[in-house]
């Protein structure tokens, strides 16, 4: 079985690598892109025992930083 | 005195650190590998060194902070026992849950290192007795994830509780309310992003980081 977690930073937690690959696109010549937010994604493969409040541990313990960090857990197919 | 220095893979300050210790204060320091699980007995001061644990995976200090050495370091701070984080061991600080808030990029997104003006908020703690408040001081900083983020609440809190050990004089990396080292609430536990212990004698273009390690042998013999 395969989980994805997608962490990403709050609202409000400045992000000065989304805003440096922000400049990125632009200098690439795309317009019309009002802001970018970087994250990071997990793909945890695992038994189907794994419950998601398994999973949901992992992520408070280590996957995000709760101080600037949110988690999105989803199951892969 | 005894002292410990918690060394990781990536850990690049530990030697300084150490030298650091030993000349100023005359502690028997050891250099602890962070799959040890028990610290020696009686210590006196945990140093957690500048470097770069585990290749800065995950996040700065997310690895370094759940190693086995850092659950002893944890229960020690608890006990009181002196808990020193530069740099690095800032940043390992923030994710053990030593001390509150996190290291972020630099508002710059570059590396930034070079020697910055400090101030001295606080001269009431154990790491800080030896400095007047409100002194500036001159200190090295080496590091890409300074800049320190916390909620306004908790930023209030660490200004109304003196917890602030540290200030810069001026921004270098887009730390809150200008941050650069923080207390918790007991005071035994102080995380820095300057280098006091790249800054003890005149060769090294200064000694004011002397004064960190001094103010602990009074504090501590």
């Amino acid at each position: 079985m395969k989980t994805r977690v997608f962490v990403t930073l709050k609202n409000g937690v400045l992000d000065p690598q989304g805003k440096a690959i922000h400049h990125a696109i632009e200098n690439l010549g795309f317009s019309g892109v009002n802001d970018v937010r970087a994250g990071r994604l997990f793909e945890i493969e695992h038994e189907p025992g794994l419950s998601t409040t398994d999973i949901e541990t992992m992520c408070t313990k280590l996957l995000a930083n709760m101080v600037i960090e949110n988690f999105e857990i989803e199951q892969a197919v | 005195m005894r002292a410990a220095v918690i060394q990781f893979p990536g850990s690049n300050c530990d030697r300084d650190m150490a030298v650091a210790i030993r000349q100023i204060t005359g502690a028997d320091t050891h250099i602890m590998w962070h799959r040890e699980t028990e610290l020696p007995e009686k210590l006196d001061l945990i140093a957690i060194p500048g470097g770069f644990s585990y290749g800065d995976y995950l996040r700065s200090g997310a690895m370094a902070a759940r190693s086995p050495i850092m659950q002893a370091v944890v229960a020690a701070a608890h006990r009181g026992v002196p808990v020193l984080g530069v740099c690095n061991g800032f940043q390992i600080l923030t994710e053990a849950g030593l001390l509150p808030g996190a290291l972020m990029r630099n508002a710059g997104i570059r590396f930034v290192c070079r020697n910055v003006q400090l101030t001295v908020e606080n001269n009431q703690s154990i790491f800080t007795n030896q400095y007047e408040a409100g002194q500036s001081i001159i200190c090295p900083v080496a590091h890409h994830d300074g800049n320190y983020f916390a909620d306004d609440e908790t930023l209030d809190r660490l200004e109304g509780d003196g917890r602030i050990a540290f200030r810069y004089a001026e921004p270098v990396n887009g730390s809150a309310r200008n941050i650069a080292g923080i207390l918790n609430a007991s005071g035994n536990v102080l995380g820095m992003m300057p280098h006091p212990e790249r800054m003890i004698e005149p060769l090294q273009g200064g000694s004011d980081g002397r004064r960190l390690f001094e103010g602990l042998i009074r504090e501590i013999a």
